[in-house]
């Protein structure tokens, strides 16, 4: 019974991101849409905290679209983070059994 | 098999500045005629929309804060108090209104309605959710 | 599946209707079904007619209300929150003195209940907002 986290905004901007990840379990997934997917980059500050709950299970993904949008090229992301499209995301609410979206 | 599923409702932002906590008590309440099982969730800023002597009026804006004392009448007494939040906010469980029902499966009982939870007990929260709201 | 798709933000603000739009059509375009469309808090603002924004821009209105005839979908605005930012159909309008209707076409004025109700009837339920 595994829970789809999505969270829309930069973790530069909101602590929607650390919310999250201090409650999520280790079956989760995390999507990163809108402008959380500026969290999706190496080299930020906040590389740990998504390195570490990887490390722990959670799988990690973002919005290609939005990336793209914000000119941030796919090469640039984490490697724990998946990129997938609207239909990507439609199939990760499918399979998990709740989602928890994070504003 | 029951059609009743567990409504979370997450609170997190400050009463006031914006206004998700009035819009989301709004939809509590009328949530209680649909009788599901409903729990509350307020943490990071949400644990302000809790706070007593909540005194708007110099503001321009209408006390809803009194409606949280009402919601025990409503059948809704689960409600989640993250305790990170609270402290990082320099508040305790004091600072916040004391919330409670009368328990009919145990003579009516005053019992409080609030429940102190640290981060691992909130997420076992948030996984019994089937329906999850987000103000 | 079925699922529900709530809106919490006016157009343009914010991406959130946008993302909302798009994961609808993905679910659309997937073989799923959309039980219910809710606007509220400022997502009511998707549903008023007067808007005309530039010709070189999306029009997020009209890409709800096609959606809308396209797919039969049921789109609510939440009354409360419609009365509060100006959101009329005509009964509203003459219940409240009001001098104009603006509700798009495909969108309906109705209860809170609606999401509630959307929430026990869908397999899942999103929260699009700020």
């Amino acid at each position: 019974m595994s829970t789809l986290h999505t969270v829309n905004k930069s973790a530069f901007e909101r602590n929607s991101l650390d919310s999250c990840l201090s409650v999520v379990k280790a079956d989760a997934s995390v999507l990163l849409i809108e402008d959380a997917v500026v969290c999706a980059l190496k080299n930020t500050s906040i590389c740990d905290s998504i390195e570490k709950a990887a490390e722990s299970g959670i799988k990690f993904f973002a919005l290609r679209e939005d990336l793209k949008a914000r000119g941030l090229s796919e090469q640039r992301i984490l490697d724990q983070i998946t990129l997938v499209d609207y239909s990507g995301f439609v199939d990760l609410v499918t399979q998990n059994d709740r989602v928890q979206n994070w504003l | 098999m029951s059609n009743t599923k567990t409504f979370v409702y997450i609170n997190r932002k400050s009463p006031y500045g914006s206004v998700y906590a009035l819009e989301s008590l709004e939809v509590v309440l009328i949530a209680a005629a649909f009788e599901q099982d409903v729990k509350l969730v307020f943490m990071d800023d949400g644990v302000f929309q809790l706070t007593k002597n909540q005194d708007p009026a110099d503001i321009g804006m209408k006390n809803f804060s009194k409606t949280y004392a009402a919601l025990g009448d409503y059948d809704v007494n689960q409600i989640y108090v993250d305790e990170d939040s609270l402290k990082a906010r320099g508040l305790t469980l004091d600072d916040l209104q004391p919330l409670v029902y009368e328990d009919e499966d145990d003579d009516w009982a005053e019992k409080d309605s609030i429940t102190l939870v640290n981060r691992e007990q909130l997420s076992d929260v948030i996984e019994s959710a089937d329906v999850l709201l987000n103000f | 599946m079925k699922f529900t798709i709530q809106v919490c933000t006016g157009p343009y603000t914010h991406q959130a209707s946008d993302t909302a739009y798009k994961f609808t059509c993905a679910a659309l375009a997937a073989g799923h079904q959309i039980h219910r469309v809710f606007f509220y808090h400022d997502g009511v603002n998707n549903g008023t007619s007067f808007t005309v924004p530039p010709q070189d821009d999306r029009n997020l209105q009209k890409l709800w209300s096609d959606l809308a005839a396209e797919h039969s979908l049921d789109m609510v605005v939440c009354v409360a929150a419609a009365q509060r930012r100006g959101i009329m159909d005509e009964n509203e309008a003459k219940k409240n003195g009001i001098s104009g209707v603006n509700i798009a076409p495909g969108f309906q004025i109705s209860g809170l209940g609606q999401l509630i109700e959307a929430g026990v009837q869908s397999d899942r339920l999103l929260v699009f907002g700020d």
